[in-house]
């Protein structure tokens, strides 16, 4: 059935192509799939197609916009922000911003111990972005390694790993994070770390899932008919099927990572003094509700903005990328 | 006067490259009792026609047409809370997806009340009986502990004769049967066809028997329409139709049954029923139609009269012959 | 159908032991010596810290008090708190009432306006109001909840005066003994007039913001549930019935569209209880969440570990009640 699907098909779909493409680089029946399937007239590349269908979605695109210009303020924090992030300017404490009365040196007014917030949120959006990409490019390695070991030695290797990964769910996110920091003591590296090892299970299921689903299917089998070695069988031949559902998830776990991170700072176990870490400095604006509403409103509003526009992004990406996905 | 009378019903479903005609200007008469049968490949809006005289269509779909009257009221004018009170008592359809039309949550014996509750002023035990008579009725064994089965418990045909004994509850006087075996085993086809025959002539409802398949159309309906790509191409009694098909895609219709087959190949229709991209500018069916000329293939064609099937052609056969007429250029 | 449930038990025995395990390794990994923390006394004389880790039991090898864990486990012994020198199970016991109290009425918020936003976006798809009901689902799918509570407390508290900052119950007014430890229901036991209201009162932050992430699941899981089900062609069989909308909608459509939604709503618990740990601290409940924040602060192994252990088995078995509710709503699997 699929064999003559793939014969027959003059498109197959972007993901199929991209596999026969490269197990064609082996030998054997593989070879005469390719063959066949060259598409026959001019068809727009697989990148042109995607950005098609995902700059139709207004709301991804808008999302994406948002994540440039921050992703932009973070790389040029030196030269864009105003200030030192944690200079303190002890003449101006507490100063409201600019549109409450404040002046234009300090745009967003100044925290309780004079530092510029505005240069404080800068420099924050360096650290809230580093960690998410961290988190999510250490989860992702791990998760792909793991998950396609689970799927391919099974055995006693996948039993160890998807129970661990069961424990690791069992336990609540933020929880099990704590007790991490805990063990490992509060600084910005741990928090990668907690956070990495709290959302590593999604990864190492969707791997799993994905190539267990993917290894039943007859272009693998081809593959291993011309004797494609182990190794090459899975990151090769396999994984980049996987990838679709993987990118989405990676997407929407920068946004997760973002705010669990966060929350650590607020709750003192994640960046440490005088790190500008946004949920940090929330915390330290807890007791200036009162007095300085600006402090406790600026950087929440930062860390919503961000997520939200990561998470229209993935949102996008995932109509894109993947309609079986298409759920919520 | 006929029991449903339809006239000039067109259907068009806003699609992401503009309208999409998927009905174009279709007529219908059913008298009380009578049976009338809709042949036409998939995707030929037989379907969508009768869906949208239900009034079952999504919002995306523009109904209109010059005439649509039921029973002597106007569907079109009634509000839907009006035309509620007349669908499903009435007025009533059977889906060609017997297994995925009856909700996996209730038992069968709740959704074969539940149209009775809407439509009848019954106690709780007479709608009860009622249910147990209509599942003897479709020739369900044990109805008493069928009606509290759950619809993936039953096979496909159990679960048509279901639908069955559902759209008979409220006495209708007219069934919409869409494929009604069309999702069935082949063995079971013939079984519930009997069936639903059988059923219509002991009770005397009208029936529109929406079918693709021309051997079933011979030996049940009084009259036939033919469809295709959404339009009407040819409306006669069954009789006539299978002596003297008057359309040219009628004509290849029937000569792809196999029972008329004469040569050791079985003919087909070349090519396939036009999509919303590649619609031809005269006749639909001239890129696939034999006799087409010139004029076929640039002007639509008209309608013919009565004595010629309301064919929409314009060179209509008789006896397989193809005849010019008069007013066609 | 019992085999069924006894295969969804078996499995999470391994978790449980796994779950073990992990949190002792982990505790014992915690930096810092629990006696210096705890009597926070630097130089304490040999003798009298000898005597200490004994009583403690922190004198045994490592496997040997592992061991001692699992069977106090069994028993039902959650360890001594070191900080309180009572049982963590009886600490536990106190303060998880005032967790659920607020898990539960979060869960009721998001129920009560997720699933009918989701309905109303999905029947009305493409409106404005679908896309509004969108916009603020992820919105609040987005939000930093400690940050919201912030919010909530500075406007609602602070400006319009019109709830409590913080707290269970307004002590200065209303004193009554706990009887079944959730303040709505020992308010009204207690008879004292206005008594329920104050308790109430003081519970509309903490839900909503505990509430936010869940509702906000919940309101796009049932709209895409909603959409999903309402091209089966059952619901076209029920509208060929010419049964109102309201039933074709709320009836037919919805009890198969509340098959998956329930899952949602039950895997949330996980994300409720971890929620409770940031909305506890900002609004000091005195639940599980801040006493196991103050746990580590403390250094209190036992509680942290007993903690740990006791949230984590509520998760698994929370998750179990929500496979088996799922069987019992779906009849495909009931009779499968």
């Amino acid at each position: 059935m699929a064999e003559e699907n793939a014969i027959d098909d003059p498109m197959p779909t972007a993901p199929e192509r991209f596999v026969l493409d490269a197990s064609g680089l082996s030998l054997g029946a593989a070879g005469v799939v390719v063959a066949l399937t060259e598409p026959v007239g001019e068809e727009p590349s697989p990148l042109r197609a995607f950005w098609s269908a995902f700059s139709e979605n207004r709301g991804a695109v808008l999302g994406l916009a948002v994540v440039v210009f921050i992703a932009l303020l973070a790389l040029f924090a030196p030269w864009v922000a105003p200030h030192s992030p944690i200079e303190q300017f002890r003449q101006s404490v507490l100063l409201p911003p600019v549109w409450a009365g404040g002046n234009w040196t300090f745009p967003f007014g100044t925290d309780a111990v004079g530092r510029d917030v505005l240069s404080r949120l800068i420099y924050g959006a360096r650290i809230s972005l580093g960690i998410g990409l961290s988190v999510m490019v250490v989860s992702v390695a791990l998760g792909i390694v793991l998950g396609l070991a689970a799927a391919f030695m099974r055995g006693i290797v996948e039993v160890v790993v998807m129970r661990v990964m069961d424990m690791v769910v069992a336990i609540p996110s933020l929880v099990l994070a704590i007790l991490i920091v805990a063990v490992l003591g509060p600084s910005l590296s741990n928090t990668i770390i907690a956070v990495t090892v709290v959302y590593l299970p999604r990864y190492v299921r969707l791997v799993r899932a994905a190539a267990l689903a993917e290894l039943t299917k007859e272009y693998v089998i081809a593959a291993q008919v011309a004797g494609v070695g182990r190794l090459r069988l899975m990151f090769v031949t396999v994984l980049p099927n996987c990838l679709a559902p993987l990118i989405v998830q990676a997407a929407l776990g920068i946004s997760d990572a973002i705010l669990e991170a966060a929350a650590l700072g607020f709750l003192g176990l994640g960046a440490q003094p005088p790190t500008p870490e946004w949920g940090a400095m929330l915390a330290d604006a807890r007791e200036f509700i009162r007095s300085a509403p600006w402090i406790v409103t600026l950087p929440g509003l930062a860390i919503l903005v961000t997520v939200v526009a990561i998470n229209l992004m993935g949102d996008g990406l995932r109509d894109a990328l993947d309609p079986k996905l298409r759920r919520s | 006067m006929s029991l449903l009378s339809i006239r000039n019903l067109s259907v068009s479903f806003a699609t992401g490259r503009g309208p999409f005609r998927a009905v174009d200007r279709v007529d219908l008469d059913v008298a009380a009792g009578e049976l009338v049968a809709i042949v036409g490949e998939s995707g030929s809006g037989k379907s969508v026609a009768m869906l949208a005289v239900m009034g079952l269509l999504p919002w995306i779909a523009t109904v209109t047409a010059d005439r649509m009257m039921f029973d002597g009221r106007d569907l079109l004018s009634l509000s839907a809370r009006e035309r509620r009170r007349i669908i499903g008592r009435d007025l009533v359809m059977i889906f060609q997806e017997p297994m995925s039309s009856l909700n996996p949550c209730f038992t069968v014996g709740f959704q074969i009340r539940e149209a009775m509750k809407a439509h009848l002023d019954l106690s709780r035990a007479q709608r009860q009986a009622r249910a147990v008579e209509l599942l003897e009725l479709v020739g369900i064994p044990e109805p008493d502990r069928r009606l509290s089965a759950f619809p993936h418990q039953l096979s496909g045909g159990m679960s048509q004769r279901v639908m069955i004994a559902m759209a008979l509850a409220c006495k209708p006087k007219l069934i919409i049967a869409d494929e009604p075996t069309t999702a069935l085993d082949v063995t079971i086809q013939a079984q519930i066809l009997d069936l639903l025959l059988k059923l219509q002539k002991e009770s005397g409802v009208g029936l529109v028997l929406i079918t693709h398949d021309m051997g079933v159309v011979a030996e049940t309906a009084q009259r036939v329409c033919v469809h295709y790509a959404g339009q009407q191409v040819e409306m006669q009694d069954t009789r006539g139709l299978f002596r003297d098909p008057h359309h040219p895609y009628t004509a290849a219709l029937l000569a792809a049954l196999p029972e008329r087959a004469r040569g050791r190949l079985l003919p087909s229709i070349p090519g396939i029923v036009p999509g919303l991209a590649d619609r031809p500018t005269g006749c639909l069916f001239s890129p696939r139609c034999g006799f087409a000329t010139d004029t076929c293939r640039t002007v639509p064609p008209p309608r013919a009269g009565a004595e010629l099937g309301l064919a929409l052609c314009h060179t209509p056969l008789v006896a397989g012959v193809p005849q010019r007429r008069e007013f066609a250029a | 159908m019992l085999n069924l449930i006894l295969r969804r038990v078996a499995l999470t025995v391994p978790t449980f032991v796994a779950l073990m395990f992990v949190t002792f390794v982990a505790v014992r990994l915690v930096p810092g010596d629990p006696i210096e923390a705890r009597t926070g006394e630097r130089g304490i004389a040999p003798e009298r810290l000898a005597q200490l880790r004994h009583e403690l039991g922190l004198d045994q090898p490592v496997w040997r008090q592992f061991l001692d864990y699992i069977y106090g486990l069994l028993h039902g012994d959650f360890g001594v708190s070191i900080v309180t020198k009572t049982p963590v199970l009886h600490e536990f016991l106190i303060l998880f009432p005032a967790t659920l109290e607020l898990a539960f009425c979060a869960l009721v918020f998001a129920v009560v306006l997720g699933v009918p936003a989701g309905v109303l976006a999905a029947v009305k798809r493409g409106s404005v109001l679908d896309h509004s009901v969108m916009t603020v689902a992820l919105a609040g799918y987005s939000m930093p909840i400690f940050w919201w509570g912030l919010l909530l407390i500075m406007f609602m508290s602070e400006y319009l005066g019109l709830t409590p900052v913080s707290g269970r119950m307004d002590l200065i007014n209303y004193y009554f003994e706990p009887v079944t430890g959730f303040m709505l229901i020992d308010s009204l036991l207690s008879g004292q007039e206005g008594a329920f209201g104050a308790a109430a009162a003081h519970l509309v932050l903490p839900s909503i913001v505990l509430g936010t992430i869940p509702l906000a699941v919940i309101a796009r899981m049932t709209r895409s549930s909603m959409l999903e089900v309402l091209g089966e062609d059952y619901v076209r069989t029920a509208r060929a019935k010419g049964l109102s909308p309201l039933r074709v909608v709320g009836l037919h459509t919805l009890r198969n569209a509340l098959i998956p939604v329930v899952t949602v709503v039950g895997l949330q618990t996980g994300t409720l209880l971890a929620g409770a740990v940031l909305t506890e601290t900002i609004f000091a409940w005195p639940g599980v969440g801040k006493w196991l924040i103050e746990s580590i602060s403390r250094r209190d192994y036992p509680a942290l570990q007993g903690g740990i252990m006791l949230i984590s088995a509520i998760v698994i078995l929370v998750n179990l009640i929500v496979d088996m509710l799922y069987v019992a709503i779906n009849p495909r699997i009931r009779h499968g």
